[in-house]
């Protein structure tokens, strides 16, 4: 009932200045949908991702970010920052979030 | 007709390569992995498949393998890699004034860059008779064929040689069901590989599966019969051996036809140069058909090297040379295991270390020179091969193991799960990779068959030691037992990561030499393949520039792992632990009274005693970590750094203060030693003990320097580890007094850091450069005292308490950026 209704509603929601966020690095947004990794990747963009690895669940805001992908500091499998997906042979997939650069501001579609 | 005819000027350059082969495809392989788009590929080969796996021709004759298993490269990888493979024709002529190559077909080619890598051909005997139905050569797909096809039809066979190649074609005949005789021109069998005893050995192991030998014996004719076809070799005496299929396995000879007509300078093979180019700058040459330096190779490992080094310099980047390789060569035949590599008959200048064990079918024979392996030859027992080539390839000064060194690594002191050596024994569902629970039958599997040959295609492949890597040597054992003689990547000339072809040690040379100061300008300095390094690389050069300039560099946050960016061990659930220094395994009730307050404040859920002589905090959520910090700084309590490459715990026992054993102080040294080096950040973690007495209740020699008191004074032992390859320490020296332990295990510490590459550990790397390397520079009273000045300097801006300066500042990094909730 109350997902139907989150995804009915989705809009963008301010979550942090751009220099929150050094390059290659990471912060939490803490959703009521759990907690979302906000990347500053190597090609300057910014990505938002479940802050889940697809692989045993570790917080993927805390590795070390390459590029636009991320180590996971668990047992380094690398996600794609763009797509969520595992690389190389690893087989998974976490959630990914819609991100928007506006005026120095970082918006988030939630 | 010119195929490129369509082509404009001006876009890509065209790169020919004639060979469809191991080596051609392997340098167009490194140029893919370069710069995709620069070239635009045609690849030339007059066998009517994708690339294979040569070396696995054995196996297949023998029935181990099938031809699929042992394809590297199928059609669809050229197209998928734009690349395109005009297959089943062959060159037939290079136009070098109209730079084109001339296909049989009538075809020609254009080229901008020219590669030949047309491999060998099979040496055929100048015998009358040796062109008569039913003589072939051991090389390719066709001849496999001819081969299984003979054994189906046919009894008899001879094989003419009996090295290598001639064995495994023995052995793959024999298994066919065939009677085979080798007829060799030598009184041992190969003999380019082994010395008398161990090819004598090798003889009586292979006579007994029921292989035929008839040597010294020179063939003179072949005989054929009514038909056309072969029915019987002459030997010189006058004996004809009946065969209805004979191999000439006598050796090969580098295919250079192409390249002499062409009017390029050739003697046994294509003479190139430390850039693999020719005399003609347009062309280049690798592979079997290539002489480099007077040499010719006939294996995988070299030609591989020669890719890679072709490759830098077509990709434009232009800074390797290939100045040769030393070679190790194994039998693929099933069920005899056989080692030689490099020197193994020695001469004038050189030792032999010799074990055998007749009865037992074990031969070992070590040939040294200057204190260094330059030779080895194994039989029976082949488990070490890999270690000695290593020792040799690195200049491993071996004198301080000379008394072990026959029994293999694993007597050199260690012993546990990493017992390196015993993988060749181990059973396919024993795990290798503890952190991604692969097995040792699973990467077998895949090295086989999806043809993998370096340590990195294996991580990608299987996930095996990508994780925390401490089963690298495992896999690397696998790899090389696995591919025989054709793997042989040592780390000295490892490259760094997949971002780069440098070595650990040419980046640091690079670091200083070009006193480059920043990650980016690593990269930028040394062309770095990827935009901004990976998770392997960039720790390490954060870690390299530290060490390079103290006082100099900012720490890049970015480039380290969670644990030191949060100066805590991040648990499975995603909190953290916290380990404050005890100052030699020392506390005091109001320290331990912090700490309990601390623990009910911030819910640690729960308490333990660590295995360092100190106390862990478990469970404690990343926002606390700077308050509880604070809290814990308040009591005098700093970090214990048991989450970093840098020094974590030194153990202590009472000593003289209470024990009545006890010869000195060792509570109070060890506490003076942690004063000293605490904050000091290292390749990898390192640890330090001091026992009072030899008991050595602080077991000081398992660690990375410990300290053992007695009577006279302080023995100060090295390279210890007790993790997951147990290392007794070496004895370094003897000292009389506590400044003299201070001075040798500061200069010992600043040593290792300058000289030790990224996560490698002191047992592993004194095991590299040699105990004798490390107390020849200690011993020197200038040079000691150098390093513990560097040492010294160093320390002056290392030791902060990052939980200080963290908690003081109020650090975003350890709090959300947002909380929507
Ligand atoms: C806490 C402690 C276990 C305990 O409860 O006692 C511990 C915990 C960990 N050890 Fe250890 N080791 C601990 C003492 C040891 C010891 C014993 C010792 O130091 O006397 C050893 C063997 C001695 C040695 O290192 O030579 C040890 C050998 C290892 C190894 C294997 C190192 C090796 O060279 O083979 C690893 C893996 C690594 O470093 O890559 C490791 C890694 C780890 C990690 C960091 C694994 C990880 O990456 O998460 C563990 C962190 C747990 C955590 O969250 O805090 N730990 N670890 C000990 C902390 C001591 C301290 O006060 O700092
Ligand atoms: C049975 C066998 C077992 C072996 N075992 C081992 C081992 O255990 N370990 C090891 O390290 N090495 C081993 N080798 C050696 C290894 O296979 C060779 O060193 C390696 O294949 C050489 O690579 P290359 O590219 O130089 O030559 P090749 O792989 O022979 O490739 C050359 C290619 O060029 C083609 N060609 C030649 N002339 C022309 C032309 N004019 N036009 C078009 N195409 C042409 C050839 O047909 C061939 O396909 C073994 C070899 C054999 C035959
Ligand atoms: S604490 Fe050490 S031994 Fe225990 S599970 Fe973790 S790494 Fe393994
Ligand atoms: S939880 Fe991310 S790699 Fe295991």
């Amino acid at each position: 009932m109350n997902d139907t209704a989150g995804i009915m509603t989705q809009e963008w929601v301010e979550v942090a200045k751009v220099e929150d966020i050094p390059p290659l690095m990471a912060r939490v947004v803490k959703t009521k949908q759990g907690n979302i990794g906000l990347f500053h990747a190597g090609d300057g963009n910014f990505y938002a991702l479940e802050n889940k690895c697809p692989h045993e669940g570790g917080p993927l805001s805390e590795g070390i970010v390459h590029d636009c992908r991320v180590a996971c500091p668990l047992h380094n499998w690398v996600i794609d920052l763009k797509t969520g997906e595992a690389t190389g042979p690893d087989e998974g997939k976490t959630r990914t979030f819609e991100v928007k650069v506006e005026n120095g501001a970082i918006f988030l579609k939630l | 007709m010119n195929m490129h005819a369509s082509t404009p000027e001006g876009a890509r350059e065209r790169l020919v390569v004639i060979g469809n082969g191991m080596a051609g495809v392997r340098a167009v392989e490194e140029i893919l992995k370069l710069d995709p788009a620069r070239y635009a590929i045609t690849v030339i080969g007059d066998e009517p498949y994708g690339n294979y796996n040569r070396i696995l021709l054995s196996p297949v004759l023998a029935g181990e393998n099938t031809i699929d298993d042992i394809m590297l490269n199928t059609p669809e990888w050229y197209a998928e890699n734009g690349i395109e493979l005009i297959k089943g024709v062959a060159a037939t002529r290079i136009n070098r004034p109209r730079r084109q190559v001339e296909l049989a077909d009538g075809r020609s080619v254009p080229y901008d860059k020219l590669i030949i890598a047309t491999g060998s051909k099979p040496f055929i005997l100048p015998v009358p008779g040796n062109d008569l139905e039913g003589v072939i050569g051991f090389r390719d797909i066709a001849d496999v064929e001819t081969m299984l096809d003979a054994a189906r039809q046919y009894e008899k066979a001879v094989v003419i040689g009996g090295g290598l190649l001639g064995l495994e074609a023995a052995n793959g005949l024999m298994k066919n069901g065939m009677d085979v005789t080798v007829v060799h021109l030598m009184e041992t069998l190969m003999e380019r590989q082994l010395d008398a005893t161990a090819g004598n050995m090798l003889r009586a192991s292979l006579e007994e599966r029921g292989m035929k030998f008839v040597m010294p014996a020179k063939t003179t004719e072949l005989l054929g019969d009514e038909t056309g076809r072969v029915r019987a070799v002459k030997l010189e005496d006058g004996t004809e051996i009946e065969a209805d299929l004979v191999v000439m396995a006598a050796g090969i000879v580098p295919n250079i036809q192409l390249a002499k007509e062409a009017g390029l300078h050739c003697e046994r093979g294509i003479v190139v140069n430390d850039f693999l180019m020719t005399f003609d700058p347009r062309i280049f040459a690798v592979g079997e058909c290539v002489q480099h330096r007077g040499v010719c190779y006939g294996l995988v490992a070299p030609l591989y090297e020669q890719a890679r080094v072709l490759a830098n310099h077509l990709a434009g980047t232009g800074w390797m040379t290939y100045e040769g390789s030393v070679t190790s060569t194994k039998l693929k035949v099933t069920g005899i295991d056989l080692f030689s590599a490099g020197d193994f008959l020695g001469g004038d200048g050189t030792e032999e270390l010799v074990m055998l064990d007749e009865k037992g079918g074990i031969y070992k024979k070590l040939v040294i020179r200057d204190d260094r392996i330059i030779g080895a030859v194994l039989y029976g027992d082949t488990v070490d091969g890999t270690w000695y080539f290593q020792l040799m390839k690195d200049g491993t000064d071996i004198s301080d193991i000379r008394s072990k060194l026959l029994f293999g690594q694993a007597h050199l002191g260690d012993s546990g799960h990493g017992g390196d050596a015993a993988v060749a024994n181990l059973p396919d569902e024993a795990e290798i990779c503890g952190c991604n629970g692969v097995c040792k039958g699973e990467i077998v599997s895949a090295i086989k068959e999806k043809g993998l040959f370096t340590l990195e295609d294996v991580r990608a492949h299987t996930k095996a030691s990508a994780s925390c890597g401490s089963c690298t040597a495992l896999v690397e054992q696998l790899l090389a037992h696995t591919l025989g003689g054709d793997y042989s990547a040592s780390p000295s000339e490892k490259p760094m990561c997949g971002c780069t072809d440098y070595t650990h040690d040419q980046v640091r040379a690079a670091i200083l030499e070009q006193e480059l100061k920043s990650i980016p300008e690593v990269m930028k300095a040394l062309e770095w393949k990827t935009p901004n390094g990976c998770s392997s690389c960039r720790p390490a050069l954060n870690y390299y520039l530290l060490c390079a300039w103290p006082g100099e560099y900012e720490d890049d946050r970015a480039s380290r792992f969670i644990n030191e960016r949060a100066h805590g061990n991040i648990q499975k659930d995603g909190t953290y632990s916290v380990v404050p220094r005890m100052w030699g395994g020392v506390t005091t009730p109001d320290e331990l009274r912090a700490i309990a307050d601390v623990a009910e404040k911030y819910n640690a859920r729960e308490v333990k005693v660590t295995g360092g002589q100190r106390i862990d905090l478990f469970g404690i959520a990343k926002e606390d970590l700077p308050n509880i910090w604070r809290d814990l700084n308040k009591a005098g309590l700093v970090s214990g750094h048991a989450y970093g490459k840098a020094l974590r715990t030194v153990k202590t026992c009472v000593g003289s203060t209470w024990c009545r054993f006890g010869t000195q102080d060792s509570t109070g040294l060890g506490i003076k030693l942690e004063r000293l080096t605490w904050g000091s950040w290292m390749p990898h973690k390192f640890k330090m003990a001091v026992s009072g007495c030899p008991r050595n209740c602080a077991e000081a020699t398992i660690k990375d320097f410990g300290v053992v008191c007695v009577d006279s004074g302080y023995e100060l032992h090295v390279g210890g580890n007790g993790g997951i390859k147990v290392r007794v320490t070496d004895l370094l020296t003897k000292v009389e007094t506590e400044e003299e332990v201070l001075e040798w295990a500061g200069a010992f510490i600043q040593l290792y850091r300058e000289q030790a590459r990224y996560l490698e550990r002191t047992a592993p790397w004194i095991e590299r450069v040699g105990l004798s390397y490390v107390k020849d520079i200690l011993s020197d009273e200038q040079k000691r005292k150098e390093l513990y000045e560097r040492f010294l300097y160093s320390q002056k801006f290392a030791q902060r308490d990052p939980w200080q300066e963290l908690s003081e500042k109020e650090d975003p990094f350890f709090k959300p950026v947002a909380e929507l909730v």
